[in-house]
């Protein structure tokens, strides 16, 4: 099991936040599966080259999302009853569009306009293919 | 955190004034753990606390711990178990690097590891016949290291371990310093204004300018706190009091506002009063940095 993750400095989401999604899509696609044992925060900290604080931020995310689970003493593991394959894109649309309302409402875009928005652009790509 | 372990670096109100540069009121922890990323421009006191921290210079006011050990007074028995290495530490030009192997392997008998000082060989690409004079002066950072590493100290205390590194060589020493960090009871504090580094690999962050600290604090936080906001707004509207502001530049329609005490609620406040947010973003640890101590400077009239 390869451990480290590819963190990029000029990629726009915080660092924790890069660990946190590639954890799932690892999950997502199968290479991690549920109940698996996976890599300690220490661990994943030395094979990535981030600090320890970082990865500590993204597990407690991930177990705050039910995702993986802490045992004590034991280790972290990819959780039973984590939601599968499909799920986790599902989940991971569903942050992207969480994160596009959260930008509309610092730009003062009320529901309406989100709305049009977001027809705009799936009229765009139909348009681009 | 845990708070409980002696921690590997207890500073408080330390204190040294010298002819043209006084080090005043200096105060930060490190837990055992930990990378401590000691991050401020030339001259500004980070060589001097270092110094201080070896034992090598004694604070005129204030408390120095390091390992559970008073310094300068128990410097002895810290000095077991601290890795020191700065760029002033020059390796004896004329010997070869398997002397200098030979010579701290017999300095400290019981804690060299040798399997790993084979490892850091490989890994730094240096071979023990080499003469120090024949090496680059990346090659004399990464031998200095390794000789810091390998007797594997559980403090290690490095004064800019990456200057003058070629972006490989920096690759190959941050991934052995975080290898280090595997073992929960060893630490590290690096200076450093490769700001770069120290925002991948630090867990802690102390900012020092002019013999002050002027911020301290865990790294997610320090990121978490800051932002720069892009708003627009009509001419005649003044931008609200709001806390945190630390700089806005206006101009007529147009204000960017730096945040370091940012959340969620903040961009509404600016909405109230008819600006358009136009964009938040977050910041890197560099540009954090220099809007510290540019504000710092500024509140102090510097």
């Amino acid at each position: 099991m390869h451990a480290e993750l590819t963190i990029s400095q000029a990629d726009p989401r915080p660092m924790y936040q890069q660990i946190v999604d590639q954890v799932c899509r690892r999950i997502a696609v199968g290479d991690w599966e549920p109940g698996q044992e996976i890599p300690s925060i220490r661990a994943l900290a030395a094979s990535t080259r981030v600090s320890v604080i970082t990865v500590k931020r993204a597990y407690l995310e991930l177990e705050h999302q039910g995702v993986l689970t802490t045992r004590q003493g034991r280790g972290t593991f990819v959780s039973e009853n984590v939601r599968l394959q499909q799920d986790l894109r599902e989940q991971e649309l569903d942050g992207h569009l969480a994160r596009a309302v959260d930008v509309g409402r610092e730009l003062g875009l009320g529901t309406r306009e989100l709305e049009q928005r977001l027809r705009k652009v799936i009229r765009q790509r139909e348009e681009d293919r | 955190m845990t708070t409980t372990a002696t921690p590997a670096i207890a500073l408080r109100g330390v204190s040294k004034r010298y002819r043209f540069f006084a080090l005043d009121d200096v105060s930060f922890r490190l837990e055992p753990g930990q990378i401590l990323g000691f991050v401020g421009p030339n001259g500004a006191g980070k060589s001097t606390t270092i110094r201080i921290l070896m034992g090598l210079v004694r604070p005129d006011a204030g408390d120095v711990e390091v390992l559970g050990c008073r310094m300068p007074e128990e410097q002895v028995r810290a000095k077991w178990d601290i890795g020191f290495v700065s760029e002033e530490m020059r390796l004896f030009p004329g010997s070869a690097l398997g002397g200098h192997l030979a010579f701290v392997r017999s300095l400290f008998p019981g804690a060299w590891d040798d399997r790993y000082a084979a490892r850091l060989l490989r890994r730094f690409h240096l071979h023990p016949e080499q003469r120090v004079r024949e090496l680059s002066r990346g090659e004399q950072v990464k031998a200095a290291l390794l000789l810091a590493l390998a007797r594997r100290p559980r403090l290690l205390l490095l004064d800019e371990p990456t200057a003058g590194l070629d972006p490989v060589a920096r690759q190959e020493v941050i991934g052995e310093l975080m290898e280090v960090l595997r073992d929960e009871d060893r630490s590290i504090l690096l200076s450093s204004h490769n700001t770069l580094d120290v925002e991948q690999v630090c867990d802690q962050i102390v900012f020092i300018d002019r013999g002050r600290i002027v911020d301290s604090g865990d790294k997610e936080a320090f990121l978490e706190r800051w932002r720069r906001l892009s708003l627009e707004l009509p001419a005649t509207i003044a931008l609200p009091e709001v806390p945190g502001v630390v700089d806005v530049a206006r101009s007529a329609r147009t204000a960017v506002v730096t945040v370091n005490a940012f959340d969620e609620a903040l961009p509404a406040a600016y909405q109230r009063v008819g600006a358009v947010v136009r964009d938040v973003q977050r910041m890197t640890l560099e540009e954090i940095f220099v809007a510290t101590v540019m504000n710092r400077r500024k509140e102090r009239g510097e």
